[in-house]
């Protein structure tokens, strides 16, 4: 088997060494009726490389790609283009397999890109300090809204009407396993500022997003405002991390917490995972946050090096009293962030983000002229949602005939809300005007 | 008063109403390097026993009881950017914070500096 | 003769002390220094071409970013001479033995790279049409398949992302049942051992249960005697939470009776599934009793660990537990694959979702890929490998060092820092293995085992690497049973020397800040 270097001579002799006849006697503490006899039934045995890639390739095909043709589906995840450098990058043996920095001294590599990372995305939020990255968006919005209650110690947390559907889930289950109650606004595509009216003296935090679900981007300053006057914490969340180039980060709106979806730079669509969660905050709580954090320091000779820091916050020191129980972060998705992040730069990123804008407009211009579509999001980057007459998972079929694939039906997300008849879709700088011409000719024939 | 001292090693100083809590000598040792400290703020109050602060090493995070009840009037604001004066004074100006005693009579049952001392050595 | 004298020296000259100077450079021969982007880029250099954009009026509505990010971008070479000098500051699987034990840092299989990249899984979105992308709910299908054969369990979650969100679906699943039963506000003790990871009593606080540790015994197993005590009172238990083999590379003896024993107490089982490698293809937890674990797919199954992540955590859930487990999961209709993500029909009883999508479906790949390469006989295979080569290390090791407990060991072997001379740590020897080229063993791990050294050697290394791996643990094991002073200093040969974590930690510096301007000096 091309994966076990021992052979049987090796085998042998060292259960020799050991003293052992075989390696059944490493087993006895096992109980008796739990030990198998042989190789679990019904599994198939080992196979080559070519049979298996034949196996998984099989599977592979038979799913329709986002490059196939036009494609804008969003909603949390995004399809951009990703530099072939990127992918190199990530799979540098010396990235690649390698564990958790624990020890620093042969472990910069991944250290410094870490410490570049949490300054990226400290500055792309406009927020004073970031981690070294959360499971993903979702993930990371449940646990600021836990952090936001052991800062204020207070047991109640407000969801906006635009928060992601998910995030709103996800955050949900782990508030309630902590007797904290969860306020959730109705869904709305351009609401987030109800949020500064809800506000109480016992609330923690209230949790907007922008842009939001429906693609709404909103100055959620006076929420900011609202929240502070009450001494409770206001997130802001993100789910399109090229938007931050464009549109008003969480740090320019007073957010005490930003977090969001990092996926979109440097990493693919992948079916929802694994992705990078972004998380930041002020200077104020960061010991309160979750996650790993990179530091600067010196070794014993004076030269600057990083390591890895505030780990009494964590699990494998406080245990029963950590921040959270995560242990892991996203690594190797940090590191594609940090690369692809690297390559663009400010001038880059503008520029991404003005085309993906403008591609959006292109589409809400072509969509829009159509008669029997409504546009609804009145803000927006590269996303947004309109209405038509019909039911829009019909259209989103039909649309498919013609080879489109469309978006995402609200209802899917948002069911029995009154949406059955809602697209949410997305334009990257990977559409093209002759997709855009497509939407719109297959659109047009089917309202 | 002279100082007082817990099996959980803090010392405890009274002067009039008012008594300074730290850590002791022994706990700063123990330690190792500490890095972060959290005081009471004023106003907030405990009774025998409840955490009152958290001390911090690079490797591990303890809390700090409150060595006999009462209402913090002071907390140590210094350490928050000098934690390492619990390490070079923990038994001066590495304090904690003074507390109003709500209840003298639980100062009874703490050691003396030689009784602590003895303690110490027994571990 | 043309006698010819032109050329270079070809014997090296041996010079007294000639490698003691620094560089002007900074860097050591292939050890390339390599400054932060901050401080080598520009804010408008970009390694990206984009088009212009037209410049058509935007539709923002006024809610435009205000300042900008000022972030420096790096041509495409830049960037890789950056990534590649900092890439060889780093240790890893392919240059050497990584014997973190408890972390399973086997060799990672370039096939399961070249599959989860196929674009039928990489380039596809997991909120399309589920008509689209039938493979990719039959791959998920497929590995929960192999799950569940090799642990014996009748349902597995798949969305957990990494091992600790995995326990946290476990933990929130017995919780769910504790509410289905009625007995969620009366039954909240979780009993842990004190060997168990950190994540364990963390993740029973983060779903609202108390921790009550359980000791161990001189063995290195749980402290029967103990355990019962802690059941004498039934009324407020919830469950407990056992790694098996546990985090001292030990089978839990009485596991079977642990089982009986806590679900007598009306508790569940939860079993960390960290270490599953050492059993995979040998033993199917499934016969032990339990009701939940997770199942790290980094560790067992060869997903790469990528320098801390991602992870992936698919949590098998027994009978009792099953109708309980998270959204969205996939149910095989007559016309294919289902994703259910709505807590209403099949999911009525779920205890929610926890995070968005679907699970870590690039892990999925490479795990699957990895279990066909190796089919059940393969696994079978790995697991007695992983035991062997660790038992191995163990009888080579304990002629200098202090095993931890008597007999054999499963896929890790767990020594005492007894045998170092007085004012000899840990951290020393763990240190001196770099300058030997490699990368330490778990160190202070578990908390049970004073000065705890953890080391895993997995099953992917070679009798001949395990032999240079042992002479070299030997030898540094030698210098600190003879209190070798210098041992303190180490490493002397890595990229740096050991770092300064209290000042780390003291003043937090977690980004980089453009210096101070200085005063222009007067000339």
């Amino acid at each position: 088997m091309r994966y076990l270097p021992l052979t049987h001579d090796d085998r042998k002799v060292m259960l020799a060494r050991i003293g052992a006849a075989s390696v059944d006697d490493f087993y006895t503490d096992v109980p008796e009726a739990a030990r198998l006899d042989g190789p679990i039934h019904d599994l198939p045995s080992h196979q080559g490389e070519l049979a298996v890639e034949r196996h998984i390739g099989e599977l592979a095909a038979k799913n329709r790609t986002a490059s196939e043709g036009p494609f804008f589906v969003g909603c949390g995840a995004y399809k951009h283009h990703v530099p072939a450098s990127v992918d190199h990058i990530i799979q540098r043996s010396e990235f690649l397999t390698t564990y958790t920095p624990y020890q620093p001294e042969i472990a910069q590599g991944t250290l410094q890109t870490l410490f570049e990372f949490q300054t990226q995305v400290a500055a792309l939020t406009a927020m004073d300090v970031a981690n070294a990255s959360m499971y993903d968006g979702s993930t990371a919005c449940a646990e600021a809204a836990l952090m936001a209650c052991r800062a204020t110690r207070r047991k109640k947390v407000i969801l906006s009407g635009g928060l992601h559907p998910h995030y709103a889930a996800a955050t949900r289950t782990l508030c309630e396993a902590q007797g904290i109650e969860i306020v959730q606004l109705p869904a709305a595509v351009d609401s987030e500022l109800e949020l500064a009216k809800s506000v109480d003296g016992e609330t923690a935090c209230v949790i907007g997003q922008s842009p939001n679900v429906f693609g709404t981007i909103t100055d959620m300053s006076s929420v900011a405002e609202a929240a502070h006057a009450r001494k409770a914490l206001f997130v802001s969340v993100f789910t399109e991390a090229v938007s931050l180039g464009l549109a008003m980060p969480p740090g320019e709106m007073g957010a005490d917490i930003a977090v969001g979806e990092g996926q979109s730079i440097g990493n693919p669509l992948t079916f929802g995972g694994p992705y990078v969660g972004l998380f930041a905050c002020t200077q104020k709580l960061v010991r309160q946050m979750p996650g790993r954090l990179c530091g600067e320091t010196q070794d014993a000779d004076g030269k600057r090096g990083f390591v890895l820091t505030l780990s009494t916050r964590e699990q494998h020191i406080r245990r029963d009293k950590a921040t959270s129980n995560i242990c892991t972060n996203a690594g190797l998705c940090a590191l594609a962030f940090t690369a692809h992040m690297t390559l663009l730069g400010d001038a880059g990123l503008t520029r991404l983000a003005r085309l993906n804008h403008e591609t959006a407009c292109d589409l809400a211009d072509a969509l829009e002229a159509i008669d029997g579509v409504e546009l609804l999001t009145p803000r927006f980057f590269n996303e947004f949602a309109f209405r038509t007459k019909m039911n829009a998972e019909a259209v989103l079929a039909m649309l498919d005939e013609k080879g489109v694939v469309g978006g995402v039906r609200a209802s899917r997300l948002i069911p029995g809300a009154g949406f059955d008849d809602v697209i949410i879709c997305a334009a990257t700088e990977c559409v093209t005007a002759d997709d855009i011409e497509a939407y719109a000719d297959a659109l047009k024939e089917i309202v | 008063m002279t100082k007082k001292f817990t099996e959980d090693h803090e010392w405890i100083q009274l002067d009039g109403e008012i008594a300074t809590v730290g850590i002791t000598k022994y706990a700063a040792e123990q330690l190792g390097d500490v890095v972060f400290v959290e005081v009471p703020e004023a106003g907030a109050s405990f009774s025998k026993g409840d955490d009152m602060a958290v001390v911090e090493s690079v490797k591990a995070a303890s809390d700090v009881y409150a060595p006999v009840g009462g209402e913090v009037v002071d907390g140590n604001a210094a350490l928050a950017d000098a934690p390492e004066t619990v390490n070079e004074d923990p038994e001066g100006a590495g304090w904690f914070c003074k507390l109003k005693i709500s209840d003298k009579s639980e100062l009874e049952g703490l050691m003396d500096a030689d009784a602590y001392a003895k303690f110490c050595e027994g571990l | 003769m043309s006698m010819n004298t032109q050329g270079r020296p070809t014997t090296p000259a041996i010079v007294a002390n000639g490698n003691g100077s620094a560089s002007v450079s900074g860097s050591r021969g292939l050890l390339q220094r390599e400054d932060l982007i901050f401080e080598i880029g520009t804010t408008e250099t970009t390694g990206v071409d984009l088009p212009a954009p037209k410049g058509r009026a935007d539709r923002l509505g006024g809610v435009a970013r205000k300042a900008a990010t000022d972030l420096p971008g790096l041509s495409e070479p830049e960037a890789m001479r950056h990534y590649v000098r900092l890439s060889q500051k780093n240790y890893a699987i392919d240059l050497g033995v990584f014997p973190l034990g408890s972390c399973t840092m086997k060799h990672n299989a370039r096939l399961n790279e070249k599959m989860a990249r196929l674009p039928g899984f990489a380039d596809i979105h997991p909120l399309q049409p589920q008509y689209e992308i039938q493979g990719a709910l039959e791959l998920i299908d497929q590995l929960a398949i192999w799950l569940k054969m090799l642990t014996g369990m009748p349902a597995v979650a798949m969305s957990p992302k990494a091992g600790a969100h995995g326990e946290l679906c476990g933990m929130l699943a017995i919780r769910q049942a504790l509410i289905a039963r009625g007995e969620a506000n009366t039954r909240k003790r979780v009993l842990v051992p004190a060997s168990a990871h950190g994540t364990n009593p963390a993740t029973a606080i983060q779903c609202g249960f108390q921790v009550d540790e359980i000791k161990a015994n001189e063995r290195g197993r749980v402290d029967m005697e103990d355990f019962r005590a802690k059941l004498e009172d039934t009324s407020d238990i919830a469950g407990i939470m056992l790694t098996n083999p546990n985090t001292c590379g030990l089978f839990e003896t009485d596991i079977c009776e642990i089982a009986d024993l806590i679900h007598e107490a009306g508790g569940y089982f939860y079993c960390d599934g960290a270490n599953f490698n050492a059993i995979v293809g040998r033993v199917r937890p499934g016969d032990l009793g339990i009701d939940a674990m997770h199942i790290n797919l980094h560790k067992t199954f060869s997903t790469p660990h990528g320098g801390g992540g991602p992870g992936s955590g698919p949590t098998v859930l027994s009978d009792a537990l099953a109708p309980y487990a998270p959204v969205p999961f996939i149910v095989k209709g007559e016309d294919g694959f289902r994703l259910v993500e709505d807590l209403k029909g099949d999911a009525s009883e779920s205890f929610g979702r926890m995070c968005a999508f679907h699970g870590q479906m690039g892990m999925f790949v490479r795990a699957l890929t990895y279990m066909l390469s190796h089919g059940a006989d393969g696994l079978k295979q790995v697991a007695e490998d992983a035991v062997l080569n660790a038992n191995y290390v163990q009888v080579r090791l304990k002629e200098v060092m202090t095993p931890a407990f008597d007999g054999y060991c499963m896929h890790e072997a767990l020594f005492s820092d007894e045998f170092a001379a007085e004012g000899i740590e840990t951290i020393d020897i763990a240190k001196a293995l770099i300058d030997e080229g490699y990368h330490p063993m778990t160190m202070y791990f578990p908390l049970v085992v004073h000065g705890a050294m953890l080391i895993e050697p997995t099953e992917t290394e070679s009798k001949a690497e395990l032999d240079r791996f042992c002479e070299s643990v030997i030898a540094v094991a030698n210098r600190a049973a003879a209190g070798e002073e210098s041992l303190k200093g180490a490493p002397y040969h890595a990229p740096m020397r050991r770092l300064d974590e209290t000042q780390a930690a003291r003043k937090p510096r977690l980004k980089w800040t453009p210096p101070e301007p200085k005063a222009i000096a007067a000339e």
